[in-house]
């Protein structure tokens, strides 16, 4: 594979620089707990009742069991020890206990207390047992995965895997879509969620049949699509790989769902959730540690959505921003125990299409997020922001994406739509997308191999400059701090402040007998 | 050598290579296993369509049970051309710097536009094209415009939200993007828009207009508002609508106000 001439020295310093901007955030981190993150234990736990408010929306039981302890203000010790002495007092498995939390016929509060050690010795029990399952997950899905072939590499190099979408709003008509689209050549699937259930405080119950822009991430819809890609995968003899979002308010109980019920990828990133959902930051970078460390442990694939900020700020002036963003995520990730195979870092081919010489500078940056995270599944995405409703102009754009993808090694390739702006794809848009992938990636395969750059060339200066200028952009970022260089633009062309945004008030200040064994144990 | 033949615009059909061919290209997916009789069902489709001389390009297997087809026909029938009304925005297209000049010299003082994505939509693409100063295809966004005090609010307005925003800031007009649109989504927030407006009795009072790839301006009048843009819309095209519509209402109150001005005065004279 041909590789860029990158100053390293100024790769290592831009790490370091990432090192030094997390650090504050670390201590928020630690001193704060949400109410997602409540929330997620006791899904951990296998709690996933709901119950119907009137005759109107499903209630999940772990949403009406933490917001009855925050009302009281003692969500500070952590819903275990709550839920923990109540299981012991009344001496219920989890899912009955909540359901009799839930319904108002067992108050937490009110019941007898077992003494801290014993609260503590049982709480840590039962987290190791959920552990256990997670792991079992694990390997079921890791064994399925040697069962049937599954030519999956994170450095890219069995070429990029075939990703595409599917956003019908009903699961079963998804589950038809994806069969489909993995009959024709695709690798993973990602079920794209209904609008804005990002900014949903709790997630939806059950099977679901309507959706806007796409379905539903919930626990039963996981399940149903990941039961449907097994059987698929076994009928093709290919690991068929599984997406969803865990971005948003929810984020770390979608990790943890996605966890049970067998994921591969999930999208998971605060900073999107920060600057494209407005969700607060203080709230979204506790939920991203907690939600990747469960992450780490289930060796799921990450998808960082530095490619979004290409849509709304210039792709090709603002590079440096990307860059900078993927070093920050990947410093976040390390800190949650996620190893480098395990993020795929985002970026997106989005300059304008009649800029010239505009491939020689997507392929510099493609190549540069290849050789700065070598050991990374690098995900890229397609064009969307220059396509319009010449459905034969995007399709040619999508084969130069995939033609740029293949050349550079990318690891996972989002597959363009010709319809992108016009429809959630059709059938037969994502058939010929995957087609016009196989067709370039079989042809291109080893043409990255065969190349060098010109040492002196408009690609490896290209590169050189974005490279510095994103090391002065963290330079940047480190002396205003994260939260305030946020607020002044740094990404993306938006502000956000630092208790501004949706959900800061489930942020949750721990106290000193704050109980959470799993932080321990994952 | 016979000339080519001309354009009959009384019977105007499609154009293929040669005058009056009527070719059409179409591609669709039949939920059936590709088979010698789902060829003939394509077939038999197309011409139910109003098609002749169909040839199918392709049948491919799309997935298991899904057929995909190219076919190319030609159509019968014909329209009348010259008979054709479209409803279309009637203002005249000015540049970035004739825009300026005519707010200055006619209105005097700043158009206060707003901008933003309603409802649950998040899709900002759109109104960042319209509203940010680097604008698109190398037209300036309206934030850029000295004589325009334009407002970008983002995503997931509330329409509630917006219209009082509007009153706040004294608003002339309300730019609103709309790109989800699955289940029609956003027809029944353009709607929902102008309803609240009109019980609040703000209709008149904004300019409304709204934008989007699924948006037409028909579509749009059909939801109350005022024009639609769709995809391709540079800031400039908006902004030169804007101008000219908020001119032409300024222009009829004053008319209205000089006409009861006289009918005022004649009462004068009875007196």
């Amino acid at each position: 594979m041909a590789h860029l001439a990158l100053d390293s020295d100024l790769v290592n310093r831009c790490r370091e620089s990432a090192a030094r901007i997390s650090k504050p955030i670390e201590k928020v981190i630690e001193t704060h707990t949400t109410v997602a993150i409540e929330r997620s234990v006791l899904r951990l736990f296998g709690i996933e009742g709901a119950i119907q408010e009137g005759a109107g929306q499903w209630f999940p039981e772990v949403n009406k069991i933490v917001e009855y302890l925050k009302k009281e203000n003692l969500l500070d010790r952590g819903v275990l020890y709550w839920f923990v002495n109540g299981m012991i007092q009344k001496k219920m498995p989890a899912q009955e206990l909540a359901t009799q939390v839930a319904l108002k016929k067992i108050d937490l509060i009110a019941l007898p207390r077992a003494s801290d050690d014993v609260v503590c010795k049982k709480a840590f029990e039962l987290c190791k047992k959920a552990k256990n399952y997670l792991i079992e997950q694990r390997d079921k899905r890791d064994d399925l995965r040697r069962q049937v072939q599954d030519t999956f590499d994170p450095e890219g190099k069995n070429g990029p895997l075939l990703y595409v979408i599917v956003a019908t709003g009903n699961i079963y008509d998804d589950v038809i879509q994806a069969r489909a689209a993995a009959q024709a050549g695709a690798g993973a699937i990602a079920v794209i969620r209904s609008t804005a259930q990002s900014l949903l405080d709790f997630v939806p119950h059950g099977a679901t049949t309507e959706g806007f822009g796409g379905t539903y991430a919930t626990q039963e819809n996981f399940r149903i699509m990941r039961q449907a890609l097994d059987a698929e995968s076994l009928k093709l003899g290919r690991y068929i790989r599984l997406t969803n979002y865990c971005s948003g308010l929810c984020m770390p109980e979608i990790a943890a769902l996605g966890a049970m019920e067998r994921l591969d990828f999930l999208l998971n990133d605060a900073m999107y959730g920060i600057l494209f959902r407005d969700i607060n930051m203080k709230r979204t970078l506790i939920d991203q540690h907690f939600s990747r460390k469960i992450i780490a442990l289930s060796r799921i694939v990450i998808h960082t959505g530095e490619d979004n900020y290409l849509t709304t700020a210039d792709a090709i002036e603002n590079g440096h921003q990307v860059l900078a963003s993927q070093f920050i995520n990947e410093r976040f990730a390390l800190n949650a125990q996620m190893t480098e195979d395990l993020m795929g870092l985002g970026h997106a081919q989005e300059m304008d299409p009649e800029y010239p010489n505009v491939f020689l500078l997507e392929i510099a940056r493609a190549q540069m997020t290849r050789d700065i995270f070598p050991r990374s599944p690098i995900k890229f995405m397609p064009p969307t922001r220059y396509k319009s409703g010449d459905i034969f102009y995007s399709h040619l754009m999508d084969a130069m994406f995939n033609f740029v993808g293949v050349l550079t090694g990318q690891t996972i390739q989002l597959l363009g739509m010709s319809t992108e702006a016009m429809h959630t794809p059709l059938l037969q848009d994502r058939w010929m997308s995957i087609k016009n992938a196989r067709y370039i990636f079989n042809g291109a395969r080893d043409l990255g191999k065969e190349i060098n750059f010109n040492s002196s060339g408009i690609i490896e200066s290209w590169a050189a400059q974005v490279l510095k200028k994103t090391y002065h952009h963290l330079e940047e970022i480190d002396k205003k701090g994260l939260f305030k260089a946020i607020e002044l633009k740094a990404f993306a062309e938006v502000s956000r402040t630092e208790t501004g945004g949706k959900g800061y008030d489930g942020v949750i200040s721990k106290s000193s007998k704050y109980l959470n064994p799993f932080f321990e144990l994952l | 050598m016979a000339k080519v033949t001309e354009v009959n615009l009384k019977k105007l059909r499609p154009y293929g290579d040669i005058m009056d061919d009527g070719t059409v290209q179409i591609a669709f997916t039949l939920p059936v296993e590709i088979s010698p009789e789902a060829r003939e069902a394509a077939v038999q489709l197309v011409q139910k369509m109003g098609f002749e001389q169909i040839k199918v390009a392709t049948m491919e297997k799309a997935a298991d049970g899904f057929s995909f087809f190219v076919i190319y026909a030609q159509l019968k029938f014909t329209i009348d051309f010259t008979q054709i009304k479209v409803l279309k925005i009637e203002a005249p297209k000015r540049s970035r710097s004739e825009i300026e000049e005519v707010v200055r010299t006619k209105i005097g003082r700043k158009l206060i536009i707003l901008g933003a994505c309603t409802g649950y939509d998040a899709h900002t693409v759109g109104i960042d094209a319209i509203f940010n100063m680097k604008g698109f295809s190398g037209d300036y966004g309206l934030e850029r415009y000295q004589w325009l005090d334009a407002r970008n609010l983002g995503a997931q307005v509330q329409n509630e939200d917006l219209l009082n925003i509007a009153i706040q800031e004294k608003a002339d007009a309300i730019l609103i993007s709309k790109v989800v649109s699955q289940h029609n989504i956003h027809i029944r927030d353009m709607k929902d828009l102008i309803q609240r407006a009109e019980k609040l009795g703000l209709k008149n009072k904004f300019i409304f207009v709204a934008g989007g790839p699924r948006v037409t301006h028909p579509m749009a009048l059909e939801c109350g508002f005022d024009a639609g843009f769709s995809v391709g819309t540079k800031p400039s095209d908006v902004a030169s609508y804007v101008v000219e519509e908020y001119i032409r209402r300024s222009e009829n109150q004053r008319v209205k106000k000089e006409k009861v001005h006289k009918k005022s005065k004649k009462r004068g004279d009875f007196k």
